[in-house]
């Protein structure tokens, strides 16, 4: 385990920037509800009728005047977006950056198997995802708890389990892509997790878009489908979950052969 | 046994040349050099051999041990000093050589310190803050901490000023004399020829010449210049004339003796002998390419 260390310790920095980052503008955006609540009647209507921005965003089918619905909204662009690119970045540069640094020279001459290198990198980025998710669910649940409004566990606990569900599978992806790259890996990670967002949004315009769901992970994020339905949606999320592990196992199908320069 | 043993190893980047059938033997125990021009494929063999890259064809054995089924025992084994040392930022130079150990699953805390403290090394600076020969020195003891039974070194003594090349070199032999193998690669010839025993030359991805050091030295010539009124005309061994006003260089590979009587008997107002440079050196065996 020399190496998860070693990683988290390389990638502390990023992950307090981003953690405190998106922590902090959640819990600001929850501060601001109770102040916005009695506004939301009127406001409300205003969203509604914005058309296909409306639709984009899922606001034609979500209540923002409610806690659940302004926190599916505001919370899961924020946690969506930021999530989306924190575990893209993490991904995609923790196999690259040893080329790019030229540090591979040093890490690959020790005796560990490139298995063990690609495994223990992943499992640092699991883990960082991971306590990203935990602080963030506890810094949302008690900004919740701050502002006097009573807690909706499940639709909460639900979709910051589906944003967790995406980050991994965005991780997988990124992870595979990060095995083939010398240069360039950021604006490569932070290209998939937009896109992905993007396409999302197309498909809540376009009927005809729908397919889209399929394939980005943010289809199975929607928080107007969460909290109408009580639960993720399991094609996509297996989905998902495939997409994400094909992209490890080609990490390791490549990086285990791969040249390093 | 063979400390490192290749058997047409070949390596292409795409059509680009590498490394062509090279068969390679160095002894256990060897102090051997590898001398060739930049290019010439010193830096692939190295990365092949260390399983960075793997070879297109051929194969090769450290210790016995095949380089791409066995490369993790052999690596346990092995010190690799790399050309260009690079390290994590942000990184202090005790956490790398602790990380480098920890990789290796030991202690190397003692002789981390004994080779820092010889080295001059500061153990408590910042990688990222180093200069190059400081970076360099890192590698070093990188390579020699865990008292590896072969070292592989990619011109070493780049960036280090002479007092720490003597001192790296003092290290090395004291190694090679408890039975390191000593593997060092180089374009600087006058390295190979005071350390290694044998050596072998590579150019365009081929050995060229591998024999004892003082065999390739013999054949190696020295560049002369003489400022002054010389008359060469009866002296063998001299090549590659060139003649100026009042001077005169050439390339001698005769003897040393002969040379010095006829500049004695002329006058000789300035005069200098150096190594020629590797480009003469491997003129030098282009010209005998037929015979090798």
């Amino acid at each position: 385990m020399t190496l998860v260390k070693h990683e988290l310790r390389q990638g502390k920095t990023s992950f307090l920037i981003w953690t405190i980052s998106i922590g902090f503008l959640m819990a600001i955006c929850i501060f601001l509800f109770p102040e916005m609540k009695g506004q939301m009647e009127s406001v409300n209507d205003v969203f509604a009728s914005m058309g296909s921005f409306t639709e984009a965003f899922g606001m034609d089918r979500l209540n923002f005047g409610t806690l659940t619905g302004f926190y599916a909204v505001e919370c899961g662009n924020i946690l969506g977006l930021g999530g989306a690119f924190y575990a893209a970045l993490c991904a995609v540069t923790v196999l690259s950056k040893e080329e790019k640094d030229k540090t591979a020279e040093f890490l690959l001459t020790h005796p560990v198997s490139r298995k063990r290198i690609i495994t223990e990198k992943l499992i640092a980025v699991l883990i960082q995802i991971t306590a990203m998710n935990l602080i963030i669910y506890a810094l949302s649940v008690g900004s919740i708890f701050a502002i006097g409004e009573d807690i909706p566990w499940k639709e909460i606990s639900l979709m910051n389990l589906a944003y967790y569900i995406l980050q991994l599978e965005l991780a997988g992806i990124c992870f595979g892509v990060s095995a083939f790259l010398r240069k360039g890996s950021i604006g490569a990670g932070l290209g998939i997790a937009t896109m992905m967002y993007f396409l999302n949004l197309v498909a809540n315009i376009a009927d005809v878009a729908d397919f889209l769901k399929y394939i980005t992970p943010f289809g199975y994020c929607e928080g107007a489908d969460i909290v109408s339905d009580g639960s993720l949606d399991g094609t996509l999320v297996a989905i998902g979950a495939v997409i994400g592990i094909v992209g490890i196992i080609i990490a390791f199908v490549k990086y285990t052969k791969k040249d390093i320069h | 046994m063979e400390a490192i043993k290749t058997n047409n190893l070949t390596k292409y980047y795409g059509k680009a040349r590498g490394i062509t059938e090279l068969n390679l033997s160095v002894e256990e125990g060897e102090f051997f050099g590898f001398i060739g021009p930049n290019g010439a494929g010193k830096s692939t063999t190295i990365r092949t051999l260390l399983g960075l890259i793997s070879p297109t064809s051929g194969n090769a054995e450290i210790f016995g041990k095949d380089i791409i089924n066995e490369k993790e025992a052999i690596l346990q084994n092995v010190g690799y000093l790399p050309s260009e040392a690079l390290f994590y930022q942000g990184m202090k130079v005790k956490d790398i050589l602790k990380l480098s150990a920890d990789m290796r699953k030991k202690n190397c805390k003692a002789e981390a310190e004994l080779l820092c403290e010889r080295l001059q090394l500061d153990l408590s600076r910042k990688v990222d803050e180093l200069s190059f020969g400081n970076r360099k020195k890192v590698a070093i003891v990188c390579a020699l901490q865990h008292k590896p039974e072969l070292l592989v070194l990619d011109e070493p003594t780049g960036g280090l000023d002479p007092l720490m090349q003597k001192e790296f070199f003092d290290i090395l032999r004291e190694r090679n004399k408890e039975g390191a193998t000593v593997f060092l690669s180089s374009h600087v010839l006058s390295e190979v020829q005071r350390n290694c025993t044998r050596a072998a030359i590579i150019r365009d991805g081929r050995i060229i010449a591998c024999d004892s050091v003082d065999v390739l030295a013999k054949t190696s010539a020295k560049r002369v210049t003489v400022h002054g009124m010389v008359n060469l005309e009866n002296l063998d061994g001299v090549r590659d004339r060139n003649d100026m006003e009042e001077s005169v260089s050439f390339l001698y590979g005769g003897d040393m003796d002969s040379l010095l009587r006829v500049l004695s008997s002329g006058q000789v107002k300035d005069l200098t002998v150096t190594e020629p440079d590797l480009e003469e050196v491997f003129l030098h065996y282009y010209e005998k390419d037929g015979e090798l």
